[in-house]
């Protein structure tokens, strides 16, 4: 059998030094948790600033509380955003073996751009009105996830099963629901626009808090399975081959964790409306401050990165600028930047 | 040993592979030498599992490779194809780690890491084992993927072109790797070549391919001889008798 180790030991480096692991060397791990503190300080931070500043009352009376409580809301909505765009972008990159994109671009964000505007156009001002409630949230939650299911299970199920012609159809389906969108918006008249381009810019307003018992529990099932899956997703991440090399079944693998993901996308959508780049911006964040490939460390800077973006930018917004409607414009501008910057420094896709 | 039983993929009605029934015997390193679009590769693939058949059976140490468990199979088997490219950010060792994952499922133990540091050693890579993969040279880069199937800890090893885009030094080093492996380690080595003459040294059974069949097979003595060789290649191949054996000449 092997033989016995012969190479002489380096100096400065024992047998106990050489371990594996996503955070290999002391100065990774210490990196690692400095800057987890700093995300979770700057998360709790921001969320505090939310709650107490220009409240009127003083900390800890009952009048505070009840004010924060009233805040409260829009925290929660950001943290679930948070959570879902960064889990589902994280683990969408992994299975699609890209860094640069975003299961926004599967046709969610369209989808609902096109239910909104449809219903609008069709019923006027009460369409708006008549898409909200609990019932109609969980229905067009399952179209999107019923869609993208299809859409996966066809296209990776066929002959020509590739996640680049899923990911080509996507887009073209997405492009084709936006071009009925536009279409069915000229028709509009002004005041009917004005209320429907309000819904159709992502904003923690939207949320409404009866969504919630139905939100939190779907978010809580597809983030258990995605992040408890994180060991395999290291290996998924590796590409096909080297997946079922190592005796995974590389298509079950995808195609669940797509599952999850359109669950995660269609939740944030249907709760607060489209963010494209946000999940982007990051998961392109979290990889460059965890510095390793292992799911189960990238998920939570994603998260906190995801929520400290939120909800930086709505502090700032909303207590200096005074312009809290443009956040999620803010978010946007800031994501695609970076997108751009990104593949531009990298000079492909 | 690996036992493939009129073995046939077809691609469409021109291209297909097989029947082929063939048997690579246990130990030593096997040789797939032939023309460009012979089938070695897609033979390759589908001993490792990586490609379905459409119809016979192969069997890698007396498991069929299409009905036995994928998470089974990955202790038995291991495969290397030519491309590898990660977007992932490893470092060798992670790389190399990631071999364990059939046993481990990821939670490495202290015998995962000697076995680990054992596969890093065996291949010169215990200075190296600390860098990152962009931050290596090709050679280095092919040794950590032949390092991460080695500790994968499979009797049977199958690498699709090793050799592909190293130089003369690097080849050298990688084959002598190789024959140490299956030597010290006891493995069976299927490999894809392109030079003749890599093969006519460095393996103990050379299989010959053609128009998606095994043409030939056996020892290198038998087959590196002027007929079977021009006869393979479609080009005319001389034998002649170098410092260290056969020499194939074809230029």
């Amino acid at each position: 059998m092997a033989p016995p180790r012969t190479t002489p030991k380096l100096p400065g480096k024992s047998l106990f030094n050489r371990a594996s692991g996503a955070l290999p060397t002391k100065k990774t791990r210490t990196r690692y948790w400095v800057v987890f503190s700093l995300m979770l300080a700057l998360a709790l931070s921001f969320s505090f600033g939310l709650l107490a500043w220009d409240n009127p009352m003083p900390v800890g009376s009952d009048g505070f509380w009840l004010i924060a409580q009233m805040r409260g809301s829009s925290i929660l909505t950001m943290a679930i955003v948070a959570f879902c765009q960064a889990v589902a972008t994280v683990s969408f990159q992994t299975v699609t073996n890209n860094r640069i994109i975003t299961p926004s671009i599967m046709g969610f964000e369209s989808l609902y751009i096109a239910v909104q505007t449809a219903s609008v156009f069709f019923m006027g001002a009460a369409g708006v009105v008549a898409l909200q409630g609990i019932w109609q949230f969980t229905l067009q939650v399952a179209i999107m996830v019923v869609l993208a299911c299809l859409l996966y299970g066809w296209l990776l199920s066929g002959k020509l099963g590739n996640i680049q012609i899923m990911l080509l159809v996507g887009i073209i389906l997405g492009a084709g629901l936006g071009s009925i969108s536009t279409f069915m918006q000229r028709m509009l008249s002004p005041s009917e626009f004005d209320i429907l381009t309000a819904k159709l810019f992502g904003s923690m307003n939207n949320a409404d808090m009866s969504y919630m018992p139905v939100a939190i529990p779907l978010i809580l099932i597809a983030g258990f399975f995605l992040i408890s899956n994180s060991r395999k997703m290291n290996i998924v991440a590796l590409g096909r081959d080297t997946t079922m090399n190592l005796g995974i079944n590389h298509r079950t693998e995808v195609m669940r964790t797509l599952f999850f993901v359109s669950i995660l996308m269609a939740v944030s959508t249907a709760l607060v409306g489209p963010m494209t780049f946000l999940g982007f911006l990051v998961a392109t964040l979290a990889y460059q401050l965890a510095d390793t490939y292992d799911h189960r460390f990238v998920f939570p800077i994603a998260f906190l990165t995801g929520f400290v973006v939120l909800s930086g930018a709505y502090f700032v917004m909303k207590n200096i600028f005074y312009a809290q409607g443009a956040v999620s414009i803010i978010i946007e501008a800031v994501g695609g930047i970076t997108f751009l910057i990104f593949i531009l420094r990298k000079g492909r896709l | 040993m690996i036992t493939l039983t009129e073995v046939h993929k077809k691609y469409s009605s021109e291209v297909t592979i097989g029947p082929v029934t063939l048997e690579i015997p246990t130990g030593g390193i096997t040789a797939l030498v032939g023309p460009n679009g012979a089938g070695k590769s897609t033979m390759l693939t589908m001993v490792g599992r990586l490609l379905g058949i459409d119809s016979g059976t192969i069997e890698v140490a007396g498991y069929d490779v299409t009905s036995t468990a994928s998470k089974d199979l990955a202790k038995i088997v291991s495969i290397l194809r030519q491309e590898n490219h990660f977007v992932t950010r490893l470092t060798v060792r992670q790389l190399v780690a990631f071999g364990r994952f059939p046993h481990s499922k990821g939670r490495l133990t202290t015998t995962d890491e000697e076995i680990i540091s054992r596969s890093i050693d065996f291949l010169d890579l215990a200075e190296l084992e600390g860098r990152y993969l962009d931050q290596l040279s090709g050679g280095q880069r092919q040794r950590a993927y032949v390092a991460m199937v080695l500790a994968q800890d499979t009797e049977t090893v199958l690498l699709d072109e090793p050799l592909n885009n190293l130089d003369m030094k690097h080849s050298v080093l990688m084959m002598q790797h190789l024959k140490r492996a299956a030597q010290e380690l006891n493995r069976t080595i299927v490999i894809v070549l392109h030079d003749i003459n890599f093969a006519g040294h460095y393996s103990d059974y050379i299989c010959a391919m053609k128009h998606g069949k095994v043409v030939q097979f056996g020892t290198p003595e038998r087959i590196m001889n002027d007929e079977i060789l021009s006869e393979v290649f479609e080009t005319p191949v001389q034998v002649i008798d170098g410092p260290n054996g056969p020499l194939a000449v074809y230029y």
